[in-house]
């Protein structure tokens, strides 16, 4: 959107013009004289550079995390199964929810009312790994065997009870669609630091065979209010990973580099003559289309990799929209300057298949997550990566569907009790924190709520985030609305 | 932060106006500050109100409090506020330091200012009454009368003319959306008469190319999508009313009339089919089909959506603030939200379902079906008028007719055989009183019946009888839809069922379709068969006689056994009802036709019953060829009626139920939570409804266009300011709240609004009035004193200059390239996109089927918009998911990889290329051709320097091309249309490298 000087990112420190993107070099370099502050400051609301400095009040507080990578696990991952070990659950198997852990509570239309819905015991048993003893199901062992990095917050609840309005709540803070999401925050928040590749990429998978599959909104990435440039970059699953990325047919690098030169020397004849400083933006504009041009096929040019970080990721890393080749990506991207990326893995909506795509699903996300994490802290990266696993909800730990057909058992929606786990990037790692009930039912003890969890990620990255705000409609907004609370336990 | 820039923006305003300081405008300087910093405690929400006071409220501002006031008018010391503003306590600071809300130092002494020179208070100025001042300088045009006041006052040097090439391209991009023909560049130039700009504005208006121009900043406020959006997005086939309004503003719809029939078209006293379509308007809302949802919830999002659409789109205020609580900033209550959202509540819209294309729905067939709709029923009419004449002749002849009838009858008198039993292999067969079996259950695509009868004496042929039944297809003699049957085999045996079929020595008809005969029942082929199809749904009996090769004879009580199979190809071509009789006459005559009919022709005349009549006369009319084939033409035509109504687009549209819905205020917005009634009413702070205005949508649309509404005209007349000149009078052009921007020209924009009104609403006048004054003209080069004076250009010393909307540079390209399909309206295209995006957004459940031909090279209003994910060659557009007055217009890599390599652009410069060489002809020089191509695109030719880089840049790809044919070769392929063998292929390649590069020049991309 087009707004005040005031409210745009690019607005700082005018004197700091050795921090400038190369557009600006080049506009200094030929108009260094004859310009002042008030066209410095509407040539900077201009974003034809890749680049962007961030918010000139940033940090707020002393970063711990540079860079974060979100794999959420669209369709709700369920906490019961996975993460949250409840003995009291296995026991009640077969029998009534109590009526107390769920009276006055809104469920989704599949369950409206629970009285009387069966309790339904963990799929697979859990044991306890590591020094710090967390449990962790036999749904996830290659996670379990690094547990002792990960914090597991299984206290997380939210209000939403369907998946859009769900997952659009955590990524921006809003169940209704069209507010900038986490992504866009950040970039405009703290700048983009990579000259040749997006800030803010989103990358999506499915796992092979599920039938649950929640499509992925491009509001889960947009930018709303926010200028555009701060939107997530989708790479795609197939062929070229960014949108009309490669030359046309029949054209060489060397050609477009010629044409290229070309139009930039015609842009800067017109540059001159009309003195516009647009122009000089889309000159860098279009030296930043051919950088990444080259600068995406090395990104995704996985052959340099040695062998044993590639098993590390498990059997689909090679394979082009698997979430094991995102991960590696997403490694990849964050070594090259990308600030936040976002995966997201659709096929968690286990509604009546706990017995079977369950399995699949944690097959294809389970190794390629651990081998995330064990990968940035090989490379020192982990500590000022923060790595974010889960869902938009969890999942009844009573059942939907019929007790007596075990191919055929379920869990639907459920929100008043979830884990979500991090890792790195400034957060206390092997432990866990705050609690669910007995039956995993509703978090009791030091609840998380994701305006919580969404503070608590912010001030991470060295950001208040009660003024990280942007005014849009008369109206200053912010992702946290007006609630949240940073979680300062869980800070390292 | 925003302290820090605060600081420094003061700085440099003060610079300038600082020392000049004029008295303080309450509306433009202080009620804004006071929105911005304090209405969040201190504003009209009552809920968030602290210590009761409000700053949007005179009397609560200055009131007495036990002694001080806010404010006390004349005496800025003695007022609370200028204390609060002032002190250093942290405890008493305003605002709290924790709101993070700063006043700075220039603000705080603009308040005092105004306090002391008496607090003189005011509406916020976009809700007073719209004021005509007088013209600064009448001679001038009225725009420029007010934009040179405020040069002079500013002391900036307004910009020479544009060039007239730059002025002719501006124009046609703003006004059509298309760069200009190189004949009409011409005709422009060479117009050296006065009066030629004028002239050339209106040949701009009159070109079809404005209503599509116009149309889409229409469809993104009107959110205009060709899916439903959310999971599953439907296709909906909203386009007839994209269309209408292509065609509204084509015709210069006025605006108040533009806006009454899509509020309310369907509420007119003498509403037609196109007052109704253009309702569609407010049904282009998001469609939720997401399982689980509930219906009612779904119903009050959507009238929502159409409530918060009016007032961004006619009042410019943000009522969704509104849903939950009285607004925080504009005088808008909780109350004005639900009672605007009761105009729209009427609608009978359930919210249930996902069917795209949710009821009230009108059938829209396109404009050329219209016609010929139209055309075919008039020559229905005509035929049935013929008919009914053929049938009168044909009453005349009854009696002679009848006695020939009632003679052939008697030659063979037919004796029904009653059935014993009577078995389907896959349908129910059952035995009527009259001797006849009638089919039923379920309608396979084959069958064979067997019957069981018994029968004694001599027979010599057996008669097959198809008779209508009213539970057969109309009425027909089959289950089929066309009424017809194919009887494959007929056959009889006696006693036995083992036993082999006796043999028969003829059949006959009383009609065979073709080659589909009787005889063909007898020749154990499966495939071939009896039909009786002569045109139109078949609607009269048929008989079959099968004359035995020797005559049966037979004890009392024989069995017989029939076989009817119907094996053939056409599906569900089963005889629906038959009856079996057997003669003794040698000879067998297939007759009269059925007993009853014989039965009724040997009544006599004048006692003969209605029934019976009827039958003798059909049957009559029936054996008539003329007659037959004038019910046929009918039928077919009715037919071809039917095909184009079934076919017609489907469009939702608005409409009222008959018993009104009550409308409750909903607690924090949410649909189960109904609080207090109310009932539809315009906002409170807004003048009434006209006297006689009903309370219903309608009355609300006329409320909106009328003069007195203060915010129609200015909000509208804002927003074609913005379109022309890139950024609004007022730029918050979605807001026109006490948040909003003050109006940077606010007498132009009240001016305007006026004469926009005076002038009837005439939308071409305005834009007339506009693009003819010299601020327009002016050209868009800019110094850097003036880039430091005025960046955003706010004051318009300068022309507009920015990038076009990515819509727009992919029309400019089809242009360009000659390969632009012109056709206006029907339905969207499938142009060129990526493989893959539909399916990766959707699992694979939307697959994406381009389009080929002329419909690759339509102009992009009529790509289709799937609403969960846009067409991907434009950038920076409204998401059509709600209501957009403003797009964002920004410059990232991955808009420049768009025009370097998507395949439009790419075939649109080897198709310019071609264009080029064709035209200049295979001796022009290079600066020819490349003179020509720079027209194409820029409207004018390059300069000296430009020449040579182009040139240069000519010869190299004419030398990377040659060292590569495959290349070449590659390059030439690209696009689905064909290039002309007969240009030199290196030629070609070579020129249209650097037609990619003139596209893509930012010049090209920018309209200045």
């Amino acid at each position: 959107m087009d707004h005040p000087i005031l409210n745009d990112d690019s607005w700082k420190d005018p004197i700091g013009q050795a921090r400038l993107g190369i557009n600006r070099r080049h506009f200094f370099g030929k108009t260094a004289t004859g310009i002042g502050t008030a066209a410095l400051a509407s040539l900077l609301t201009r974003d034809g550079q890749a680049k962007s400095i961030g918010l000139p009040d940033l940090p707020h507080v002393a970063p711990k995390a540079k860079r974060v990578i979100y794999l959420f696990q669209n369709g709700a991952p369920t906490h019961t199964d996975l993460w949250d070990y409840k003995p009291r659950q296995a026991k009640m198997h077969g029998t009534p929810v109590p009526n107390e852990y769920f009276a006055g509570k809104r469920f989704s239309t599949m369950t409206k009312d629970p009285t009387g819905k069966l309790m339904l015991a963990p799929v697979e048993p859990f044991t306890q790994h590591g020094q710090s003893g967390s449990w962790v199901s036999r749904f996830m062992p290659h996670t379990a065997s690094i547990a002792d990095e990960l914090c597991f917050v299984k206290s997380m609840h939210t209000e939403a009870v369907n998946h859009a309005p769900g997952i659009s709540f955590f990524l921006s803070g809003a169940e209704i669609p069209g507010r900038p999401t986490l992504g866009a925050w950040l970039s405009y928040g703290l700048g983009i630091e990579s000259e040749n590749l997006p800030g803010f990429v989103v990358m999506t998978s499915v796992s092979k065979g599920t039938s649950c599959g929640q499509i992925f909104y491009d509001f889960y990435w947009g930018s709303g209010f926010l200028p555009s440039k701060h939107q997530g970059v989708k790479f795609r699953g197939q062929g070229d990973p960014v949108l009309y990325l490669a030359n046309p047919n029949g054209m060489s690098s060397k050609m477009r580099r010629g044409l290229l030169d070309d139009i930039a020397a015609i842009n800067e004849l017109k540059f001159k003559q009309a003195g516009d400083p647009e122009i000089s933006t889309r000159i860098s504009q279009y030296e930043m289309a051919y950088r990444m041009q080259t600068s995406v096929p090395e990104l995704t040019d996985i052959s340099s990799e040695p062998q044993h970080v590639l098993d590390m990721y498990g059997p689909q890393v090679e394979e082009q929209g698997t979430f094991a080749y995102n991960c590696l990506m997403a490694r990849r991207l964050i070594e090259r300057g990308s600030r936040y990326v976002q995966l997201m893995h659709a096929g968690w909506d286990q509604h009546n298949s706990v017995t079977t795509e369950l399995y699949t699903q944690c097959r294809d996300t389970d190794q390629p997550s651990m081998a995330l994490v064990k990968d940035l802290k090989e490379r020192g990266l982990l500590e000022d990566t923060l790595v974010i696993w889960g869902g938009e909800f969890g999942r009844t730990p009573f059942i939907q569907g019929d007790i007596n057909n075990r191919p055929r058992w379920g869990r639907d929606h459920h929100p008043y009790a979830f884990t979500v786990w991090m890792a790195g990037g400034g957060v206390k790692p092997g432990i866990s924190y705050g609690a669910s009930d007995d039956l995993g039912m509703n978090a009791v003890e030091n609840k998380v709520h994701v305006h919580d969890f969404q503070a608590t990620l912010l001030h991470l990255l060295g950001i208040d985030h009660e003024h990280l705000t942007y005014r849009f409609q008369g109206r200053y907004f912010r992702l946290t609305d007006v609630h949240g609370h940073v979680v300062k336990d869980i800070l390292a | 932060m925003r302290k820090h820039i605060c600081r420094i923006v003061a700085v440099a305003f003060a610079l300038t106006t600082a020392a000049s300081r004029a008295e303080i405008d309450f509306s433009r300087e202080i009620l804004p500050l006071f929105s911005d910093k304090c209405f969040q405690c201190h504003g009209p929400d009552p809920k968030a109100r602290q210590s009761g006071l409000r700053l949007d409220e005179e009397k609560n501002v200055k009131m007495d409090r036990d002694g001080y006031a806010v404010v006390v008018p004349g005496a800025s010391s003695r007022s609370e506020l200028m204390k609060r503003l002032l002190t250093e306590d942290s405890d008493e600071k305003m605002p709290p330091a924790e709101l993070g809300r700063f006043l700075s130092a220039e603000e705080i002494s603009k308040i005092k200012q105004w306090i002391d020179e008496g607090a003189k208070w005011g509406p916020h100025w976009s809700l007073t009454p719209i004021r005509k001042s007088e013209l600064p300088n009448a001679k001038a045009n009225p725009v420029d009368a007010f934009i040179n006041r405020t040069l002079e006052t500013e002391g900036l040097k307004p910009q020479v003319r544009a060039t007239r090439e730059t002025l002719i391209r501006r124009l046609h991009l703003d006004m059509t959306g298309l760069p200009p023909s190189l004949k009409e560049i011409d005709a422009f130039l060479g117009d050296e008469e006065s009066g030629a700009w004028k002239r050339a504005i209106r040949r701009a208006l009159a070109k079809p190319g404005y209503g599509e121009r116009m149309a889409w900043d229409w469809l993104d406020a009107a959110r205009y999508a060709d899916s439903n959006g959310y999971q599953g997005d439907s296709e909906r086939t909203m386009w007839p009313w994209r269309d209408w309004v292509i065609d509204a503003f084509n015709n210069n719809f006025p605006w108040d009339k533009f806006t009454i029939w899509q509020l309310a078209g369907d509420l007119l006293p003498n509403a037609t089919f196109k007052t109704r379509l253009a309702t569609g308007f407010n049904r282009n809302h998001m469609i939720n089909g997401e399982g689980g949802r509930i219906a009612e919830e779904n119903r009050v999002d959507y009238v929502m959506d159409m409530a918060e659409t009016t007032g961004t789109i006619w009042l410019g205020m943000t009522f969704n603030c509104s849903r939950c609580h009285d607004h925080k900033f504009d005088p808008i209550t909780q109350k004005d939200y639900y009672s605007l959202f009761a105009f729209f509540n009427q609608t009978p819209v359930t919210g249930s379902g996902r069917n795209p294309q949710t009821a009230p729905i009108i059938t829209a067939p396109t404009p050329a079906n219209r016609a010929a709709m139209a055309k075919t029923r008039k020559e229905i009419a005509s035929l049935e008028k013929q008919l009914g004449q053929r049938a009168r002749e044909l009453a005349r002849a009854q009696a002679a007719w009848e006695t020939n009838k009632l003679d052939e009858g008697k030659l063979s008198p037919w004796k029904a055989l009653k059935p014993v039993s009577a078995k389907a292999d896959n349908q129910t067969l059952k035995i009527l009183s009259n001797a006849s079996i009638l089919v039923s259950g379920k309608n396979p695509n084959n069958d064979t019946y067997r019957v069981s009868t018994k029968a004694g004496g001599t027979i010599h042929g057996i008669r097959l009888e198809a008779l209508k039944h009213s539970s057969l297809f109309k009425g027909s003699i089959s289950r089929s839809s066309s009424g017809n049957f194919v009887l494959t085999s007929f056959e009889l045996r006696v006693g036995d069922p083992n036993s082999k079929p006796v043999k028969f020595s003829k059949a006959e008809a009383t009609f065979e379709q073709g080659g589909l005969k009787i005889a063909r029942t007898l020749d154990g082929d499966k495939k071939t068969g009896w039909g009786v199809w002569d045109g139109r749904i078949v609607d009269r009996e048929h008989i079959g006689v099968f004359t035995l090769a020797e005559p049966l004879k037979l004890d009392k009580d024989t069995q017989l056994l029939f076989t009817l199979r119907h094996d053939s190809q056409h599906k569900q071509h089963l005889i629906g009802c038959f009856r079996l009789s057997t003669t003794d006459a040698p000879k067998p005559q297939i007759g009269s036709g059925s007993d009853e009919l014989l039965a009724a022709l040997s009544v006599p005349k004048a006692e003969r019953n209605k029934a019976q009549a009827n039958r003798v006369a059909i049957a009559h009319r029936n054996s008539d060829p003329a007659y037959g084939k004038l019910k046929n033409q009918i039928e077919s035509k009715r037919n071809r009626v039917a095909a184009m109504e079934k076919s017609a687009p489907k469009v939702m549209v608005m409409k009222d139920m008959p018993k009104p819905r009550e409308t409750f205020m909903l607690t924090r917005g949410l649909y189960n939570k109904p609080g207090q009634k109310v009932s539809a009413a315009v906002p409170a702070f807004l003048p009434k409804l006209p006297k006689g205005a009903k309370a219903n949508r309608l009355g609300l649309a006329q409320w909106l266009t009328s003069a007195e509404n203060p915010l129609a005209a200015r909000v509208t007349v804002n927003r074609f300011w913005q379109m022309i000149f890139g950024i609004g009078i007022v730029k918050t052009a979605e807001d026109f709240g006490v948040q909003a921007e003050y109006p940077k020209h606010p007498e132009l924009l009240d001016w305007l609004a006026a004469e926009f009104i005076e002038s009837g609403w005439d939308v071409k006048h305005l834009l007339e009035l506009i693009l003819s004054s010299e601020a327009y003209r002016r050209s868009s080069d800019v110094t850097a004193e003036l880039l430091e004076r005025d960046p955003e250009n706010r004051f318009l010393a300068r022309g507009a200059r920015f990038r076009m909307p990515s819509w727009m540079i992919r029309d400019q390209a089809l242009a360009a390239s000659g390969l632009i399909n012109s056709a206006i309206g029907g339905a969207p295209v499938n142009t060129y996109q990526p493989e893959g995006i539909w399916e990766e957004a959707t699992f694979g459940r939307k697959k994406y089927k381009q389009d080929s031909g002329d419909k690759l090279y339509r102009r992009s209003i009529y790509v289709f918009w799937r609403r969960i994910i846009g067409p991907t060659m434009f950038f920076d557009s409204g998401a059509r998911q709600v209501c957009t007055v403003k797009t964002p217009r920004t410059n990232t890599p991955l808009h420049a990889l768009a025009t370097l390599n998507d395949i439009t652009y790419v075939e649109a410069a080897r198709a310019m290329a071609q264009r080029v060489l064709t035209a200049t002809g295979g001796k022009a020089s290079d600066s020819d051709r490349l003179r020509h191509a720079s027209r194409l695109v820029l409207s004018r030719s390059p300069g000296e320097q430009e020449l040579k880089i182009w040139k240069r840049g000519l010869d190299r790809a004419r030398a990377q091309f040659k060292s590569d044919e495959e290349a070449l070769e590659e390059f030439l392929n690209v696009g689905e249309s064909k290039r002309d063998e007969n240009l030199d292929k290196l030629e070609h390649a070579a020129l249209a490298s650097v037609c990619l590069g003139l596209l893509n020049l930012d010049e090209a991309l920018t309209k200045e």
